[in-house]
């Protein structure tokens, strides 16, 4: 086994270094989403500036005398973080240092979805140059576990408990990238932590066009969506392979690019069953059985959509 | 002129490393070394990017390593092993 690496020649490979989020911050053992902002930031350089919503990210990122940002990082409120964004773009273009910087907006799901759509509607509308990343763990994680806009059907949150009179969540996911797309900005996207490469192209593609960009990144969150710290990846890649997260690019309100699923779709009981937010679908009975089908169909719908197969 | 005071407060950039998050650990990643093929990606999805190295020799930086496994799940060529850690 050996004989034939050393035997093989490879391009040297640069050094690793540290990420531009540094360790020591208090993310869940498996986080999704600190993987997320380790590779958006890694993905844009150290000449950034951030901004970001209250939520897990920025609890667990900077608690108190502590930074685990290497750039200059700013939190103000939690609806804010793209107005935030946009004064800093404004004062750049001010003092006549705008140029070779970017300016990253983040917020989680709730952020964005919910409490900041207003603010994210407003810097889209404006047309600041900035990229709002999305980091979409599917609830309020932070506060523990409550639903939020982008929660997907019959998931099990702290205020949508499946029980007698209940499958969980009433509610589907909104369609946010739709939403960022509609305002006719240049670029849209969405990504997922189960493709690292592709998350990270789709970063330094959008730093390099003009004008407000909008990202969603689907994380895992093994705290909330209740599996295992190593099944991470597997899960954010299984959400794509079963259609019910579809990876796609948008330009100017239409779909350019989609990521094919093809022959390598799965059933959606692939991504639900490791969950124990799903747990309460794989009962028996055929009303579990009608609350799966109704999954299948929003797999279904998707894949019809934005054709994936 | 002395610079304006911000609101709020300001912290050293990285200064989260003086938290040591390896205490976490109930299991470490243990690094063969045997069949790695250099792909690098457990540095890729490690998520707090402590897996340092070069020409198919990588180890945690077990100061942070929380033991999430995710770097032994995602290894192409199962070169790197889950154990249980022992103080």
């Amino acid at each position: 086994m050996s004989d034939t690496k050393t035997k093989k020649k490879r391009k040297e490979k640069p050094p690793i270094e540290e990420p531009l989020l540094a360790p020591g911050h208090r993310a869940c053992s498996g986080c999704g989403e600190s993987l997320g902002a380790k590779l958006v930031m890694d993905a844009a350089g150290p000449n950034t500036y951030a901004t970001c919503c209250t939520g897990c990210l920025e609890v667990f990122s900077t608690p108190y005398p502590e930074s685990a940002w290497k750039m200059p990082w700013i939190h103000s409120l939690f609806e804010n973080s793209s107005a935030v964004a946009a004064g800093i773009e404004a004062a750049l273009i001010a003092q006549g240092r705008d140029k070779d910087v970017n300016i990253i907006a983040m917020g989680g799901d709730g952020g964005t979805a919910d409490i900041g759509i207003g603010c994210l509607s407003g810097m889209l509308e404006r047309g600041h140059n900035i990229l709002y990343v999305c980091f979409d763990n599917e609830a309020y994680m932070n506060t523990g576990v409550q639903r939020s806009g982008l929660t997907p059907f019959d998931a099990r949150t702290s205020t949508s408990p499946p029980g007698k009179r209940s499958w969980g969540n009433k509610t589907t996911k909104k369609n946010l990238p739709g939403i960022a797309g509609a305002h006719g900005i240049p670029y849209v996207a969405t990504a997922t932590v189960g493709y690292p490469n592709d998350l990270i192209n789709k970063v330094k593609k959008a730093l390099k066009i003009q004008g407000p960009k909008y990202m969603q990144v689907h994380v895992p969150c093994p705290l909330g969506w209740i599996h295992p710290t190593d099944q991470t990846i597997e899960i954010a890649k299984l959400a794509v392979l079963t259609g019910l997260i579809p990876i796609y690019e948008m330009e100017y309100g239409e779909v350019t690019r989609v990521r094919k699923i093809g022959k390598n779709r799965r059933p959606v009981e692939d991504y639900l069953k490791p969950q124990g937010r799903f747990r309460h679908l794989f009962a028996k009975g055929a009303e579990a059985e009608e609350e799966l089908e109704k999954i299948r169909q929003i797999a279904e719908d998707n894949i019809k959509k934005f054709g994936l197969a | 002129m002395a610079r304006p005071r911000p609101a709020g407060y300001v912290a050293e950039p990285g200064s989260s490393k003086a938290n040591k998050t390896g205490s976490w650990r109930t299991e470490k990643p243990v690094f063969l070394h045997d069949t790695c093929t250099d792909c690098r990606i457990c540095v890729l999805v490690c998520p707090d990017g402590i897996i340092f190295g070069a020409d198919s020799i990588y180890d945690a930086d077990f100061d942070f390593c929380k033991g999430c496994g995710i770097c032994a799940a995602e290894c192409p060529v199962d070169d790197i092993e889950m154990a249980p850690e022992v103080r």
